[in-house]
């Protein structure tokens, strides 16, 4: 049976291990890996845009030696004449090796995964799932601090909507000895079902705040978040929130030394740009890691398929 | 009130009162030509008040939709007049096109030929999720 990337927890914390590992070989010996796909295609289907996603899976498929096709957005591809997407996932396993898919509907990357012949990766479906994110995320936080138990975790800005957040809080959960500090305006507040779910279910400490600086000292990791415009109804609500928290040198004051600031990106003005200089900053780490965790992502699923040796 | 017994077919006994209407439209008995009848806050020793429904023909009908509006239910078959058999349901663990997603953003909505999965979440509070975006579904919503 052919193996699909749809949520973080399609991967077990062995196999999340196992992509930790070999992602940490990648960066150590590149040269090992640049042909292990040669002659492989990487379908890119990219539904609404993305800067990051899209380039870092064409990047890590390069790397490994691979070629990529696809499109960035839906109107340059068959779905603006009503294709479903069932039939473009069929379709697109006629020319491709493996298919990273980005849709504004939640649950189109399953269906694609449901309808296709080659392994699919959920590289976002709307305010839902992206454990492409989560992974680069758990790179870089094992990269950092070297392990992901035992970890104080604060996470700030748009709980409610930022699906890197609950996918986080999802992953981290398998691990002893978590903490949570939920850090946001009351309108942005972790939705009650992650709550209850995952933190209450698993018997994980967490505490919510409105203040960033409350907990900082505690904190091993800062997850900042962006207040996304395209996950509100009203503009009104977001012009409203969007200023709610912003990471300035000031409000570090309290932090550990080697606390680790992280962020999914695009930021627009939530991490001052000072905050870029400061050794604890770890968001562009995390960009980079998110090319070298697809790679190993893509490895694994193409082995497992039987693609590649 | 007299209601015919029926000679062959079903009786879905142990409805809680008020979700026989509900199970009569989600079965689609409605467009049976078959005499069917829908007691309403029947007496019962066990539950106080229940609903019946009776439905004199021998068709198919679907398990899980009876499962998730009822799961306690009995289901009587009936054949030449007599009870030959006698099933309990309880909750199934995936419903396939019994409820619609009510979330606008989920995949369902814009993709017309897949089938509406839910999964079973919460067996105590009879919550499903939408397979595809988890969206919250209650059987007593």
């Amino acid at each position: 049976m052919i193996k699909h990337v749809i949520d973080i927890l399609d991967l077990s914390v062995d196999e999340i291990d196992g992509l930790i590992k070999c992602a940490d070989d990648i960066i150590a010996n590149p040269e090992k890996y640049a042909h292990k796909c040669s002659g492989k295609k990487l379908a890119t289907l990219f539904f609404e845009p993305s800067t990051r996603t899209r380039l870092s899976f064409e990047a890590a498929m390069y790397e490994l030696g691979g070629n990529v096709l696809g499109f960035s957005e839906a109107q340059s591809s068959s779905a603006a004449k009503g294709e479903s997407v069932a039939d473009t996932a069929k379709t697109v396993s006629c020319y491709a090796d493996i298919i990273a898919m980005r849709h504004p509907k939640e649950g189109a990357p399953m269906v694609a995964a449901q309808n296709a012949s080659i392994p699919v990766i959920n590289a976002g479906d709307g305010g839902h799932f992206h454990p492409t994110q989560t992974l680069a995320d758990l790179l870089t936080i094992h990269r950092e601090k070297g392990r992901l138990d035992n970890l104080t975790v604060g996470f700030c800005g748009d709980l409610k909507f930022g699906r890197t957040v609950h996918s986080l809080i999802g992953a981290l959960a398998r691990y002893s000895g978590l903490k949570v500090v939920l850090i946001s305006p009351e309108e942005l507040k972790l939705p009650s079902y992650v709550k209850n779910d995952v933190l209450k279910k698993g018997g994980i400490e967490y505490v919510q705040t409105a203040s960033l600086e409350e907990h900082m000292p505690e904190l091993d990791i800062l997850y900042m978040t962006r207040v996304q415009r395209e996950r509100f109804f009203n503009e009104e609500d977001y012009l409203r929130l969007k200023d709610s928290y912003i990471l300035t040198p000031e409000k570090l004051a309290g932090a550990k030394s080697d606390l680790s600031i992280m962020h999914p990106l695009p930021r627009v003005n939530e991490i001052s740009v000072e905050i870029d200089k400061d050794p604890r900053a770890c968001y562009f780490k995390q960009v980079l890691n998110g090319k070298y965790i697809r790679m190993a992502l893509i490895l694994k699923l193409l082995k497992e398929a039987g693609t590649i040796d | 009130m007299n209601i015919d017994s029926i000679k062959n077919g079903i009786v879905i006994d142990h409805i809680p009162a008020g979700r026989g209407m509900k199970l009569y439209e989600l079965l689609g008995l409605g467009r049976l030509d078959c005499p069917v009848a829908i007691i309403k806050n029947a007496a019962s020793s066990q539950m106080g008040r229940k609903d019946i429904i009776k439905i004199d023909a021998d068709i198919e009908v679907n398990l899980d939709i009876i499962g998730y509006v009822a799961p306690n239910v009995t289901i009587n078959i009936i054949r030449g007049g007599e009870l030959v058999e006698k099933k309990s349901i309880g909750l199934p663990e995936t419903l396939v096109d019994v409820i619609k997603c009510k979330n606008p953003r989920c995949i369902t909505s814009t993709e017309q030929e897949i089938k509406h999965v839910f999964r079973l979440d919460d067996p105590e509070k009879r919550v499903y999720r939408c397979a595809y975006c988890d969206t919250k579904a209650s059987a007593d919503s």
